[in-house]
C-alpha cells in the first residue's frame, strides 16, 4: 500500500450528517471520524441509516445538511478520479452489465490510476488482492457465472487492487461463508495496521466485536454509541436498539453476541422486556 | 449479459495463468487474437465491397475491380475493364454506394455498441432510445419544407440536431436525482418514440405527392441513390462518431460495474454518459440521413463481436465497427440483386432478420443471471 500512499491523511470526517428524504429524516446530525489505522464498524438493526450514511461517506449521496471531509477536503469537491485514488467501496450488491471475466473485473480496481505513475504496480497489485481475497483461481472465469459468495470476493479483490488509503466496506461477509467471512476482515484490520482507515458495516455482532477497533451502533437515523467493542456492546444498549433480548458472553478471550431464544422446542417467547442482567462466561 | 461460449473462442483463448511470466503470456495471446479479429472482419469487409463492386445488373470481374481501383490510385496494375460502360458504373454508381453502405454499417453497430454501453443493457440502441426516430422527424421535415440552408448537409445537420435534441429530452426527463436509472430512460424513450412517429405521420399528411414517396422509402431504409457528395458528408461524420468511441471505450468497460460502482473506480459517470449520448447522435445522423431508418444493426452486430470477443469494449467498438460495414454491404448486394431489376428497402431486410433476433435476445437475457442492469 506504500506505493500508493498519499500525502495528507487526516482520514474521514463526518459532521451533523442529516439525510431528509420526503419528509423523513434518514440520518439526524451524525457525527462519525475514521483515522488512518483504525477499523470502525456500524452496526444497527434493519433502516437504522447504516446504507444512508456509507453513501454520504462514499460522497454518492449529498447531505441534506452537515458536511463529510476527507483529508480536510469536502467529499463533494473532489474529482471523481482523485476521490477515487484516496476511497474505495464495496457495495452491498455487485452487479455487472456484462460477462466479463472475473480477471478482467479485479483490473477495473486499477482504472483510476490509468496513465499515473502507480499504473507500474498494476499486475502486483492485481496479483496481491487476488491473492488475499481468495479469487486468484476464479480470475479465468466469466463474472456472471460465479456464486454469490464468489461474486462478493472478486469485488472486494477489485476493492483491494485500487490500493486507496480508506476503504467502505458495506456488508462485505453477507454472501460468504465462515472461513472467507474471517479471511475478509482479517485482511480489513491488516489493511488498517498499515496505515489505512476502513468502514465496514457488518450485521453479525460477533465479527464486530472481533475485529471492529470502535464500534458505532447506529439506531433510528443516530449514532447511539461509539466506543471499543466492549464498551458499546453491552447487553442493555444491544437488547434496547434491536429490541430483543441479547447476551454477551465471552468465550476463548473474545465477546461472542447472541440473542436470546427460548427453549429450542418451543417458539421464543413474544417480548421479554429486559434482558438477562447476568452474562455468564460459558 | 451473453452468457459463456461453452469453448474458448480464439480471441478469447487466454490460458489459466498461475506463475508470473503467464500474465505476460496471456496479454500476448490477447494481442494476438484481437489482431487476428480484427484482421480477418477488415478482409471480409474488403471481400465483401469487391464483391459486392462486381455484381449487378452486368457483372465486372472482380479483377477489373481491383484493376479500375489500382490504376486510379495511380498504379498501373491489373486489367481495366473491358465493357465500355464498366469504368463509368462503377466510379460514379456501385463504388460510393458500397462506400455508403460500409459506412453507415460502421455507424450504427458501434452506436449500438456505445449506447448498450452507456446503459449497461444489451437491449439498448438508438432505436429505443428515440434518437431514429427523432432524427427521422427532422430529416422528413426537411424534406416536406424542401429546406436547403446548407446544401446537401442540410438533412445530415437535421438529423443530428433531431436525433440530439430527442436523445437530450430523453435523458433530461428519464434523469433524476442526479442519476439515470435504466428502466425509466427506456420507458421514456418509448414514449418519445410514440410523439414521434406522431410526427412523421403528420408530415406524411402534409407533404405534397413526391415528397410523401420520399418519405416512405427513406422510412424503409434504402442505399438506393448514395453518391459521392452524400459520401462525402458521411464521412467526417463517422470518423469523428469513431474516434470519439475508440477514446470513450476503457471507461464504458467500468459502466457495467453499475453507476455507483462506476464512480467509485472514478468515473464522472454524468459526463460520460452526456458525451456518449452526443456521440451516438453524430454516429446515428450519419447512418440515418441520407440512408433512413436501418434498424436492428446495432443491436445484432455487437452482440455477436461479444459472443467472440468478450464485452470489453476496445475491442467491441472498432469491431463492430468493421462487422457492421460488412454485414450492411452484403446486405445491401442482397437487396439489388436478390430480385432482378428491383431495389429492395434494405431496412426492410434488417428488420425481417433483426426482429427475431431481437425476441431470441429478449427470452435469453430474461434467462440468463445479471441480463437486466
Amino acid at each position: 500500500m506504500s506505493a500508493t500512499s498519499r500525502t495528507t491523511d487526516r482520514g474521514l470526517v463526518a459532521r451533523g450528517v442529516t439525510v431528509t428524504v420526503d419528509g423523513t429524516t434518514i440520518l439526524g446530525g451524525v457525527d462519525l471520524t475514521v483515522l488512518p489505522g483504525e477499523v470502525v464498524v456500524l452496526v444497527g438493526p434493519n433502516g437504522a441509516g447504516k446504507s444512508t450514511l456509507l453513501g454520504a461517506l462514499t460522497g454518492d449521496l449529498e447531505p441534506t445538511s452537515g458536511s463529510v471531509e476527507l483529508d480536510g477536503v469536502p467529499v463533494a469537491s473532489y474529482r471523481a478520479r482523485d476521490l477515487a485514488r484516496r476511497r474505495a467501496v464495496l457495495l452491498q450488491q455487485q452487479r455487472l452489465a456484462f460477462g466479463f471475466r472475473a480477471r478482467e473485473v479485479v483490473e477495473m480496481g486499477r482504472a483510476p490510476w490509468h496513465r499515473a505513475p502507480e499504473a507500474e504496480d498494476d499486475l502486483r497489485m492485481i496479483a496481491e488482492a487476488e491473492a488475499r481475497a481468495d479469487v486468484a483461481h476464479l480470475a479465468e472465469r466469466l463474472y456472471p457465472t460465479l456464486s454469490g459468495g464468489e461474486q462478493a470476493r472478486v469485488s472486494f479483490a477489485r476493492v483491494l487492487a485500487q490500493g486507496t488509503r480508506l476503504l467502505l466496506l458495506d456488508e462485505p461477509t453477507a454472501a460468504l461463508d465462515l472461513q472467507h467471512q474471517e479471511a475478509l476482515l482479517r485482511v480489513a484490520v491488516q489493511e488498517a495496521r498499515e496505515g489505512s482507515a476502513v468502514v465496514v458495516v457488518l450485521h453479525d455482532l460477533s465479527l464486530a466485536a472481533a475485529y471492529a477497533d470502535r464500534v458505532c451502533v447506529l439506531a433510528h437515523g443516530a449514532v447511539r454509541a461509539t466506543g471499543t467493542p466492549r464498551e458499546v456492546l453491552t447487553p442493555a444498549l444491544l437488547s434496547e436498539v434491536y429490541h430483543h433480548p441479547v447476551d454477551v458472553v465471552e468465550h476463548a478471550g473474545h465477546l461472542l453476541v447472541v440473542p436470546v431464544r427460548g427453549p429450542a422446542s418451543a417458539p421464543p417467547a413474544p417480548s421479554s422486556p429486559l434482558p438477562k442482567e447476568d452474562s455468564c462466561p460459558v | 449479459m451473453t452468457t459463456a461460449p461453452v469453448t474458448p473462442s480464439p480471441a478469447r483463448a487466454a490460458t489459466p495463468s498461475s506463475g508470473p511470466g503467464a500474465g505476460l503470456q496471456r496479454r500476448t495471446s490477447a494481442l494476438a487474437a484481437r489482431v487476428g479479429l480484427l484482421g480477418g472482419l477488415g478482409a471480409a469487409l474488403v471481400v465483401a465491397c469487391l464483391l459486392a463492386a462486381a455484381t449487378g445488373q452486368f457483372h465486372i470481374p472482380v479483377s477489373e475491380v481491383v484493376g479500375s481501383v489500382l490504376h486510379r490510385a495511380g498504379l498501373d496494375l491489373g486489367p481495366l475493364p473491358t465493357h465500355p460502360q464498366a469504368e463509368n458504373n462503377l466510379w460514379n454508381v456501385r463504388f460510393p454506394r458500397v462506400v455508403m453502405a460500409a459506412l453507415v454499417g460502421a455507424a450504427l453497430a458501434s452506436a449500438g455498441a456505445l449506447m448498450q454501453g452507456v446503459f449497461g443493457n444489451p437491449l439498448a440502441e438508438p432505436g429505443v432510445v428515440g434518437v431514429s426516430s427523432g432524427a427521422a422527424v427532422a430529416a422528413a421535415v426537411v424534406i416536406v419544407f424542401s429546406l436547403d440552408f446548407a446544401g446537401t448537409w442540410t438533412i445530415a445537420v437535421c438529423a443530428f440536431l433531431g436525433g440530439l435534441a430527442t436523445t437530450l429530452l430523453v435523458y433530461v426527463m428519464a434523469r433524476d436525482n442526479g442519476r439515470t436509472e435504466v428502466v425509466t430512460l427506456v420507458l421514456t424513450g418509448i414514449a418519445v418514440n410514440a410523439v414521434a412517429s406522431a410526427g412523421l405521420a403528420f408530415l406524411l399528411f402534409l407533404g405534397n405527392t413526391a415528397a410523401r414517396e420520399e418519405i416512405v422509402f427513406w422510412t424503409l431504409g434504402s442505399m438506393n441513390g448514395s453518391r459521392w457528395p452524400e459520401v462525402q458528408v458521411v464521412v467526417p461524420l463517422v470518423v469523428v462518431g469513431l474516434v470519439a468511441s475508440l477514446l470513450l471505450a476503457r471507461q464504458l468497460d467500468l459502466l457495467a460495474l453499475g453507476d455507483r460502482a462506476a464512480r467509485h473506480v472514478g468515473v464522472d459517470v454524468e459526463r460520460l454518459r452526456l458525451v456518449a449520448i452526443v456521440v451516438v447522435a453524430v454516429l446515428t445522423a450519419a447512418g440515418v440521413a441520407f440512408c433512413g431508418v436501418i434498424a436492428f444493426v446495432g443491436l445484432v452486430v455487437p452482440h455477436l463481436i461479444r459472443m467472440v470477443a468478450g464485452p470489453g469494449h476496445r475491442m467491441l467498438v472498432p469491431a463492430s465497427a468493421l462487422g457492421g460495414a460488412t454485414l450492411l454491404v452484403v446486405a445491401d448486394l442482397w437487396a439489388r440483386t436478390a430480385i432482378a431489376y428491383a431495389d429492395l428497402p434494405i431496412g426492410m431486410l434488417t428488420s425481417l432478420v433483426g426482429g427475431p433476433f431481437f425476441f431470441w435476445l429478449l427470452r435469453r437475457t430474461r434467462r440468463t443471471a445479471g441480463g437486466w442492469a
